[in-house]
């Protein structure tokens, strides 16, 4: 299979960054087989794969790399297309903000808001994605604020325990390997 | 509706700032019972001491994502060939951590950072002062480029990359402070949104 980074940004074999990343040969490895275990696994458990590719548009929609965007846009069903770009609009906003445990670090409390699906975005995206895009636009911009109340959200829309986590490690990921990509393409422009 | 609950943690004291201190960590989530871990739950934990841990348990639940999550974040920290010393990765992970808010992973890496660049004072500065503390200019870089990666939207350009070079990092280093901080963007969203840290009893 296909290196997702490398090919997101363009890696040639035998360049200079193909051999400083073979160098960490294990974390690219297994930076792909996170990847191909949250996208193309063998048991989808819980979690269907558009469900999947709907949770990594919305995003990498919110940060706003364009290649890892369109790479995982491209794997959505056209007919979610419309509305996740529409709540991807609404929801963009910067970050890391949220509040700390009460005490000294309060002062270091930075407002922002807890985002929720439009009633258009609900009817389209159904009560399962709804509460899975409210939590990971919680984890993506503003992560030290989540709590059991943010995950009781998901169970109640019908997302096991089990599921939860895939879906937080998807979230992850690709907080990951957005990052990975946009660093290595800058560092990529300087050689 | 999903019939599993969230857990209340049993009494706690959360610490309330940055800290060196060892953690522990309560879940929100029920952890896989160890009794209820095949070969392929167990194998999924990589050491297999992870096996006391709740939080290696909660994640155990999607095994081959865990065990690939830890060989990812094994090779970028431990791999000892080239690149950025041991110490200044973990300041990239500290640093990460202190932005993004999480105690537990800051504690953890401000150990580890302390540890291995013997600058106890400049770690911990980081943590009671945040990013913008004053270090040296080798870690303030490192610290400004993790920052750059972690904010959104991420600002990390030529000028972060120039002026890492400028303090002495070569290509390999700097792919490895991408890495680094990066793969504690993964790291801290987990640890905070699925639990809560706690003060260890004295």
């Amino acid at each position: 299979m296909t290196d997702v980074i490398d090919s997101l940004v363009c890696i040639p074999p035998g360049s200079r960054l193909d051999a400083i990343r073979a160098q960490r040969s294990e974390a690219r490895k297994h930076a792909q087989a996170s990847y191909a275990s949250l996208f193309e696994p063998k048991d989808l458990a819980g979690v269907s794969a558009d469900e999947r590719h709907a949770i990594a548009a919305f995003v990498t929609g919110l940060h706003g790399e364009p290649k890892t965007d369109g790479f995982y846009v491209a794997k959505l069903p056209a007919g979610l297309r419309p509305a996740v770009a529409t709540e991807v609009a609404a929801a963009k906003t910067t970050g890391p903000y949220g509040r700390f445990p009460k005490g000294p670090l309060s002062a270091e409390d930075t407002p922002g808001p807890s985002w929720k699906a439009s009633d258009a975005g609900r009817a389209a995206l159904g009560p399962r994605l709804s509460a899975a895009f409210e939590h990971t636009h919680m984890l993506v911009f503003h992560p030290r604020d989540a709590a059991a109340p943010s995950l009781q959200s998901l169970l109640d829309a019908g997302w096991s325990t089990t599921d939860i986590v895939t879906i937080s490690q998807l979230v992850s990921f690709l907080s990951y390997q957005i990052r990975v990509v946009a660093g290595l393409g800058v560092l990529a422009s300087t050689l | 509706m999903s019939n599993d609950k969230t857990l209340t943690p049993p009494p706690h004291t959360e610490p309330v700032v940055f800290t060196r201190d060892m953690l522990d960590w309560l879940p929100w989530l029920e952890p896989m019972a160890e009794a209820d871990m095949t070969e392929h739950h167990i194998k999924s934990l990589v050491d297999a001491a992870r096996v006391k841990s709740p939080y290696f348990r909660l994640l155990a639940r999607d095994p081959d994502v865990l065990e690939a999550r830890t060989r990812t974040d094994k090779d970028i920290f431990y791999n000892p060939e080239a690149g950025l010393p041991r110490a200044e990765r973990e300041l990239a992970a500290a640093a990460t951590s202190r932005l993004n808010g999480c105690i537990y992973c800051a504690s953890v890496h401000a150990r580890f950072a302390a540890t291995y660049s013997k600058r106890v004072d400049d770690v911990q500065r980081l943590l009671d002062e945040g990013v913008e503390a004053r270090l040296d200019e080798r870690w303030e870089a490192i610290v400004a480029a993790s920052v750059a990666l972690t904010a959104l939207p991420m600002t990390f350009g030529k000028e972060h990359v120039e002026r890492l070079r400028a303090v002495g990092l070569d290509d390999a280093a700097i792919a490895d402070l991408i890495g680094a901080a990066s793969f504690f963007n993964w790291a801290n969203r987990l640890m905070l949104s699925l639990g809560v840290p706690a003060t260890q009893p004295k």
